[in-house]
C-alpha cells in the first residue's frame, strides 16, 4: 500500500505541481495499481485536469462521410472490406453533410468532425470535402475538423486552405502492438502522416483504441508514445467488438481497467484534450462514464458514431451541467 | 411470412435474438427484417438511414 501511495505521491508532485507528464515506467505503474487505489487515481487526475487544462469541456459531433469498403485491415474496424461486416459502402452528398453538421451544432457541439473509412483521400473525395467544407461553413456555426487516413503534403496543404482547423489521425495501438492490429500499413506510416499535420498549423488531433488485446506495458507505450507527439487532443476509444472482424469476439474491456486508463493517460498528457470517443457506453455505462469525467476526460463525443449509435446528447449535456462544467465555446477566431 | 433478425440476420423465430435486441439500442440494423438482404445504412449525428434494395428505404430520428 505504502508504495502505491508514494506513486501517487510522486505524480501529484510531478504532474499537478510542476505540469510534467509521467513516463512510461510511471505509466506502468499507475495501470497496474489497485482497485482500492482507483478512486485516489481519478480524483488526482480529475485535479491535473482542472489544474491544466480547466473546468472547459468540449463537445463534437462526428459524421462518415464514406462509409465502408476500406481498403485496410485494421482488425477492430467494422468499415474494412476484408471482413464479412454487415456494414456495406455508402456517401453522404453535401446537403446531407451540412444537415449533419447543423444536427451537431443543435446538439450543443463546437467541433464536427468529418471521417472517411479510406487508406488516403483521392480527388473524388478531397473535392467532396472542397465543396462540403465551404457549404457547412456558409451554413453553420461550427469548426470542421477531418478523418480521411493518411495524407500527403499537398493534401495536408489543400485542407489547411479549406479552413480545416483539425485532423485527426490516430496511432491506434503501441507500435509494438500495431502488427497484430493492421498489416496494410505500418505504425510509422500512421507517425509520418501525424508529423506533417502538426508541421502544417492545424491541430492534430491523434488516439488510440484500448481493450484490444494488448498488454498492460502496451498500453503504457501508447500513451508514452502519444504524449510524444504532442497532439493538441487524444480521443480514447474502448473496443466494440464488431461481428465479422478479427476482433469481433474479443471481450469487453473491465470498466476499472478503463478508469485507470483514462487517468494514467490524464497523467501522461496534462495538457491535452482527452476526449471520450467509441465504446464508452458499453465499457463503463452511465456511471462509468460520470467517474471518466471527474477522472481526466475533458470532451465528449455527443451524439452516434459512425457506424454505431450513441447516447442522447440531452443527457450527456445534462450530465456536465450536473458536474458544473461549462460546454467550451466556439473560438472567438471564427 | 418470416422476418428476420435486423442485427444478426437470422429468422426472428430461430432461436433467441435478446442479445440482438440490446445491441440494437446502440446500433442501426444491418439486415432487412422482411428479406434479410444485407441494408445500406448511413448513421448520421442524430439519426439513421437503411435502405433494403427490395423494400425500401427507413429513417428514424436516434432519440426523441
Ligand atoms: S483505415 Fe480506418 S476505415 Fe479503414 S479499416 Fe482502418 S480504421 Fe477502418
Ligand atoms: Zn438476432
Ligand atoms: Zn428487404
Amino acid at each position: 500500500m505504502s508504495v502505491q501511495s508514494d506513486l501517487l505521491t510522486a505524480a501529484r508532485e510531478q504532474v499537478l505541481e510542476k505540469g510534467i507528464a509521467l513516463d512510461e515506467s510511471q505509466i506502468l505503474a499507475v495501470l497496474t495499481s489497485s482497485d482500492e487505489l482507483l478512486p485516489e487515481l481519478l480524483a488526482l487526475a480529475h485535479d491535473v485536469r482542472m489544474k491544466w487544462c480547466g473546468p472547459e469541456v468540449e463537445v463534437e459531433g462526428i459524421v462518415s462521410l464514406k462509409t465502408g469498403g476500406c481498403p485496410e485491415d485494421c482488425h477492430f474496424c467494422s468499415q474494412s472490406g476484408q471482413f464479412t461486416s454487415p456494414v456495406r459502402s455508402v456517401w453522404l452528398n453535401v446537403p446531407e453533410l451540412v444537415k449533419a453538421a447543423e444536427q451537431t451544432a443543435a446538439a450543443g457541439a463546437s467541433e464536427f468532425c468529418i471521417v472517411a473509412a479510406v487508406r488516403g483521400p483521392d480527388e473524388r473525395l478531397m473535392s467532396q470535402m472542397r465543396e462540403g467544407v465551404k457549404a457547412i461553413k456558409e451554413a453553420v456555426d461550427i469548426e470542421v475538423a477531418a478523418s480521411l487516413g493518411m495524407l500527403s503534403q499537398d493534401q495536408v496543404d489543400d485542407l489547411v486552405d479549406m479552413g480545416v482547423h483539425r485532423y485527426n489521425h490516430n496511432l491506434e495501438a503501441a507500435r509494438s502492438y500495431f502488427p497484430q492490429v493492421v498489416t496494410t500499413h505500418t505504425w510509422e506510416e500512421r507517425w509520418d502522416t501525424c508529423e506533417m499535420v502538426r508541421a502544417s498549423g492545424m491541430e492534430l488531433c491523434c488516439g488510440c483504441l484500448v481493450g484490444m488485446g494488448e498488454t498492460v506495458e502496451q498500453r503504457a507505450e501508447l500513451a508514452a508514445q502519444l504524449a510524444a507527439l504532442e497532439p493538441h487532443e487524444v480521443p480514447l476509444n474502448f473496443l466494440n467488438p464488431r461481428p465479422g472482424t478479427p476482433f469481433g469476439d474479443l471481450p469487453l474491456m473491465d470498466s476499472k481497467d478503463a478508469l485507470r486508463t483514462i487517468a494514467a493517460f490524464r497523467l501522461a498528457l496534462p495538457r491535452t484534450i482527452l476526449r471520450y470517443a467509441g465504446g464508452r457506453e458499453l465499457t463503463l455505462g452511465d456511471l462509468g462514464t460520470r467517474d471518466g469525467l471527474l477522472g481526466g476526460i475533458n470532451a465528449v463525443i455527443v451524439g452516434n458514431y459512425l457506424t454505431t449509435l450513441g447516447r442522447d446528447p440531452k443527457e450527456d449535456l445534462a450530465l456536465l451541467d450536473d458536474l458544473k462544467m461549462p460546454i467550451k465555446a466556439l473560438s472567438k477566431s471564427l | 411470412m418470416t422476418s428476420y433478425c435486423g442485427h444478426c440476420g437470422e429468422p426472428l423465430d430461430a432461436g433467441s435474438h435478446e442479445v440482438c435486441v440490446r445491441k440494437l439500442e446502440l446500433e442501426p440494423p444491418r439486415f432487412c427484417a422482411d428479406c434479410r438482404r444485407r441494408m445500406v445504412v448511413q448513421v448520421t449525428p442524430a439519426s439513421w438511414t437503411a435502405r433494403c434494395s427490395e423494400h425500401g428505404e427507413i429513417t428514424k430520428p436516434t432519440w426523441s
